[in-house]
């Protein structure tokens, strides 16, 4: 969240990384006037190379990608380059491929058949540091920190608020679900855009950081780790 | 000579300078064969069955339409077509009646004939047979088997390999015995041969003859699959022979003696084996290639078959009905919850099958998206089996879905439903045009009722808030019941999980 200044230059710069051309070139057409496209790749070796020569703002990533998933990218690139930031958007939406690469480090997750004005939104609020989440994503993290808490048998996170969400949190999540916007959040439950904005961001935090037990053997059901 | 013969028909024959002249005597001859005017006179000169006669007035009248008629029947009755294989009436390649029919013979004696011949020859007709279906066309072709089977190099080697596995079987039988085996087996090794390039090159509905023949053979070992008629019968083949030939071996040899011979039939069965074993083995394992690239071969028509039905349809769809965005955008839908049902969760097109939360909500989603054609946005949380008022929920939402479709005029709605431990919430949610829940009319409110009193029935819960401009939120919510709320204890898997709403994303759940 303390990147702004650094591209104080207006469009953010964005490499693709996809292994569907069409889409890569749909996407760099209609993207055209508000981010800058500055390169694409279509596999897991060439977009970390690529990656860091460029050191885009922001990579828009595939989940769905031969050679490691789009999980990999992240995790090869955040070695050398912790400050570049991770939008992955994929036709499919297995939850536990969007959990990892979520997990792994992006800072969001949105369905190919977003709008471009929404895309174009979505890079941008990622580039200035916020996390955007689609209503999928909404679902699946609401769906794996539900239940109750932990049982007392599993050791508890570093920090146990890591854990839970909270119900302010759970809110959110539940109307970004149902497909509403931060602005209509923030009147719907009475707070500012920016308060809404920090809970979908402790939200992220949490779901990269928990070790919670609940969260660890709903993604060791769907096989990731 | 012929000219010296009283009563015989001058110039019928002239035979020297092969010219045709109208015989002079009537009612000679027999031979005119008028029965087939087509033929050029010069074709009946082989006439041979009447040259050797008594040749005599009345007698020889006599003698030659006895023996005409016999030659008629013999060569004159076919159908005047060339030799062909006969598709319809065929028992195995359609051989024989397709000699009877060429000959104008009853397809059954030619049969006969064949068959007594096979054992006459002591076994050399079969292959003949086998021969004759390699190198006569069908009727209707021109092609002949044997002519695929050249370029069929595998088909080639396989018959080499199975010919001389064969042969070599008998020629270790007939170190011990030389008797019926061997004498009606080595034909059977020709026999062995075409019948390999045939089954591999000839055409489907042959093969399926082949296969009837070889069917009362299978049936034979029992009932059951057929994996399992045939290990039976492959058992039962095995101890008939094991049997037969222990008994050979000992009613031959008896006791000790029987170790001398064994032991040099071993050195040349390994011999054998060590000569022709690595090129078997390789044509076995290119069966084997062959048979594994056919299957790939058949999977991939299996989906490309499905990609047809479904995606290529709706791309040409959609490529017509260009002009109309709603329409396309429909169609696509449609098309990629079919597809993903199908790549992700194993379910054929149209299988529609409700026994969960999750599940109706998706019911919902389709039914709307194909009848109204407006998108539905779905998110589940959670899962848990339906009992009859979260039927009753479903039942309510779909209504509500229903009508942001038809009044609201919202490009897309979306549909919320989170199975909590204690309840089930269902969002219906438009940015449509709303409404004043002050001003309603009559048949809006009249459905908002109906949703109402459909929750409160079963004990939920319905609220329905809206403003002109603002779109429509219609929020659902049922208490569980007592029984029901161990979520998914009866699905295997999950159930052992704990705690109330395991979670269970059902959108895009992929395995």
């Amino acid at each position: 969240m303390s990147t702004p200044a650094v591209r104080a230059a207006g469009r953010p710069r964005v490499v693709l990384v996809d292994d569907h051309g069409i889409f890569r070139s749909g996407v760099r057409a209609e993207l055209g006037p508000r981010v800058e496209v500055i390169g694409e790749a279509e596999d897991v070796a060439p977009a970390v190379e690529l990656i860091g020569q460029l050191l885009p703002d922001v990579v828009l990533l595939d989940v769905h990608l031969p050679g490691g998933g789009g999980h990999a990218v992240i995790t090869e690139v955040k070695k050398d380059h912790p400050d570049i930031k991770f939008l992955a958007l994929s036709a499919s939406d297995a939850p536990e491929d969007v959990i990892a690469v979520i997990r792994a480090g992006a800072r969001g997750y949105v369905t190919k058949t977003i709008s471009t004005p929404d895309l174009a939104d979505a890079i941008t609020r990622v580039a200035d540091g916020d996390a955007v989440f689609s209503h999928r994503l909404a679902g699946f993290v609401l769906d794996a920190f539900a239940a109750a808490p932990a049982p007392d048998d599993v050791k508890p996170s570093f920090d146990p608020e890591l854990d839970q969400l909270t119900t302010r949190e759970r809110e959110v999540l539940r109307l970004i679900a149902q497909g509403y916007t931060y602005k209509e959040i923030a009147r719907e439950l009475f707070i500012s855009g920016k308060t809404v904005e920090s809970h979908v961001s402790s939200v992220l935090r949490k779901l990269q950081l928990s070790s919670r037990h609940q969260l660890t053997r709903w993604a060791a059901e769907r096989r990731l780790t | 000579m012929l000219q010296g013969k009283p009563g015989w028909p001058r110039g019928r024959f002239t035979g020297d300078d092969g010219e045709m002249q109208e015989p002079s005597e009537q009612p000679w001859p027999p031979f005119r064969f008028q029965d087939r005017p087509d033929q050029p006179a010069g074709a009946h000169r082989h006439g041979p069955h009447s040259w050797h006669g008594p040749g005599h007035g009345d007698d020889a009248q006599e003698w030659a339409s006895h023996w005409g008629n016999r030659a008629r029947r013999w060569w004159g009755r076919g159908d005047g077509e060339p030799l062909r294989r006969n598709p319809e009436d065929r028992l195995a390649g359609g051989v024989a009646s397709g000699l009877a029919a060429w000959r104008g013979f009853s397809p059954n004696t030619v049969r006969i004939v064949l068959a007594v011949l096979a054992f006459v020859s002591s076994g050399w007709a079969v292959p003949f047979y086998f021969l004759g279906w390699l190198l006569i066309p069908v009727r209707g072709e021109e092609n002949t088997i044997a002519s695929k089977a050249r370029h069929d190099s595998a088909g080639v080697a396989l018959a080499l390999a199975l010919g001389s596995l064969l042969g070599a079987f008998l020629f270790l039988a007939g170190a011990f015995n030389d008797g019926a085996i061997t004498v009606y087996g080595w034909p059977q090794v020709f026999s062995l041969a075409f019948l390999t390039l045939i089954w591999r090159n000839a055409p489907d509905d042959e093969r399926a003859g082949l296969r009837r023949l070889v069917q009362p053979l299978e049936s034979f070992g029992g009932s059951g699959s057929a994996a399992r008629r045939g290990t039976r019968l492959r058992l039962i083949g095995a101890a008939v022979l094991l049997a037969t030939g222990l008994g050979w071996l000992l009613s031959l040899h008896g006791g000790t003696r029987l170790l001398a011979p064994l032991s040099g039939f071993l050195l040349v069965a390994a011999g054998i084996v060590l000569l022709f074993g690595p090129w078997w083995l390789r044509i076995a394992r290119d069966l084997v290639i062959e048979r594994q690239a056919r299957a790939r071969a058949e999977e991939r028509a299996d989906i490309a078959a499905r990609v047809h039905d479904s995606v290529l349809q709706t791309l040409a769809l959609i490529q017509r009905r260009a002009e109309d965005p709603q329409a396309v955008v429909q169609l696509a839908r449609a098309q990629e919850r079919e597809l993903r049902s199908w790549l992700f969760e194993g379910r054929a097109p149209g299988d529609a099958n409700v026994s969960s939360v999750a599940e109706g909500v998706r019911q919902i989603q389709r039914d709307v998206e194909a009848l109204h054609g407006v998108p539905v946005e779905i998110v589940t949380v959670g899962d848990c089996p339906l009992d009859e008022h979260l039927n009753a929920l479903l039942g309510a939402a779909r209504e509500a879905t229903v009508n942001a479709a038809k009044w609201s005029g919202a490009a897309v709605i979306s549909v919320f439903a989170e199975v909590e431990p204690d309840k089930v919430n269902v969002a219906v949610r438009d940015r449509g045009k709303g409404f004043d829940p002050d001003m309603v009319p009559g048949d809006r409110k009249g459905v908002a009722e109906s949703i109402r009193g459909r929750m409160s029935r079963h004990g939920g819960d319905a609220t329905v808030q809206s403003a002109p401009g603002e779109g429509t939120k219609v929020t659902l919510t049922m208490p569980r019941q007592r029984g029901s709320s161990q979520p998914w204890s009866a699905e295997p898997g999950t159930g052992d999980s704990g705690p109330a709403a395991q979670p269970r994303p059902a959108e895009g759940k992929r395995r």
